[in-house]
């Protein structure tokens, strides 16, 4: 973006010139997306309402839907049995639209941490945690993780005794991944409700571990 | 659909380097693991990437390595692993 003009006439320059969105470079991809959702609505495959409904409902998604459904998998073995067969599924039973593509979720034990990546791209169970964080799509994380887990790991204040197994999913293909965390110690007088609000996003992923109450 | 492989076989991911839209990821070509789980069919990703929308069916695999089998130098637990996915197609016995 530029900025030139004559600096003589008067307003307050010292504030610092925020860009539009129009102003970075429409890129290359930008330009096809655009272009194939007017086609696509032009040729009367779906409408612009049908086009804004989806966008929203991928909006809607977010990992408060995972921590919820991750809280009820903790207090009620028979979901959890569900969740660990479909997650789609099971989610469903709940009220909870996951998507169609196909979730399977991995469950931590005190011998196996699971963590998720994806190495070739970005792929990530958005249909139930909506959109992945920026980290998750860089290629340091999708590179690294693969590599040298653990010291991912430890970046996000994550470590774990040598003779636990980290075991890493590489969604290359038709599935995502989910993590099922373990239950912390101290939570027994817990509800769901409060159990939900020890997930969070990462743990989820598998970078961390839910927050232990009673702080040990 | 009749799969190849079954649970517990050990596989060599093919070490072919085929240009365009590949789903085997580089650092597993040429590695051996073991089948975890046969996890359904789906279209083959490399012909659908290309339009040909009624692509093969292929099964898919998901397939554990250990980490010091897949890095020499690896430095974290000996019990580490990474579980990848593969279509049929990139698997042959070992």
């Amino acid at each position: 973006m530029t900025h030139d003009h004559d600096h003589s006439h008067g307003h307050d320059h010292d504030q610092t010139f925020q860009p539009d969105i129009e102003d970075s470079p429409f890129t290359h991809h930008q330009v096809m997306a655009e272009a194939l959702g007017e086609l696509l609505i032009e040729k009367g495959v779906f409408t612009a309402d049908d086009l804004r409904r989806q966008i929203e409902h991928l909006d809607s998604r977010t990992p408060a839907l995972g921590a919820e459904v991750i809280a009820r998998a903790w207090t009620d073995p028979d979901f959890k049995a569900k969740l660990m067969e479909n997650v789609n599924e099971a989610t469903a039973s709940i009220g909870i639209d996951s998507g169609d593509i196909p979730i399977r979720a991995v469950e931590n034990t005190p011998e196996t941490h699971h963590m998720i990546v994806c190495t070739l791209c970005s792929c990530y169970p958005r249909g139930l945690l909506g959109p992945p964080p920026d980290w998750y799509k860089s290629r340091a994380y999708r590179s690294r993780t693969v590599r040298e887990p653990r010291a991912i790991l430890s970046e996000f204040g994550t470590t774990l005794p040598d003779d636990v197994e980290v075991r890493v999913h590489d969604s290359t293909a038709d599935l995502r991944y989910l993590v099922l965390p373990m239950r912390p110690r101290g939570t027994d007088g817990m509800d769901e409700a409060d159990l939900a609000k020890l997930v969070t996003r990462d743990c989820l992923i598998g970078v961390s571990l839910p927050d232990n109450p009673g702080g040990v | 659909m009749s799969e190849r492989f079954s649970v517990g076989d050990r596989v060599r991911v093919r070490r072919a380097y085929p240009p365009g839209h590949v789903r085997a990821p580089y650092f597993t070509r040429g590695k051996v693991g073991e089948v975890q789980a046969i996890a359904g069919s789906y279209r083959n990703p490399e012909q659908l990437a290309y339009g040909i929308t009624d692509a093969d069916r292929l099964p898919l695999y998901r397939v554990i390595f250990r980490q010091s089998d897949l890095w020499a130098d690896y430095q974290g637990g000996p019990k580490d692993t990474t579980v990848v996915d593969f279509y049929e197609n990139w698997l042959d016995p070992a």
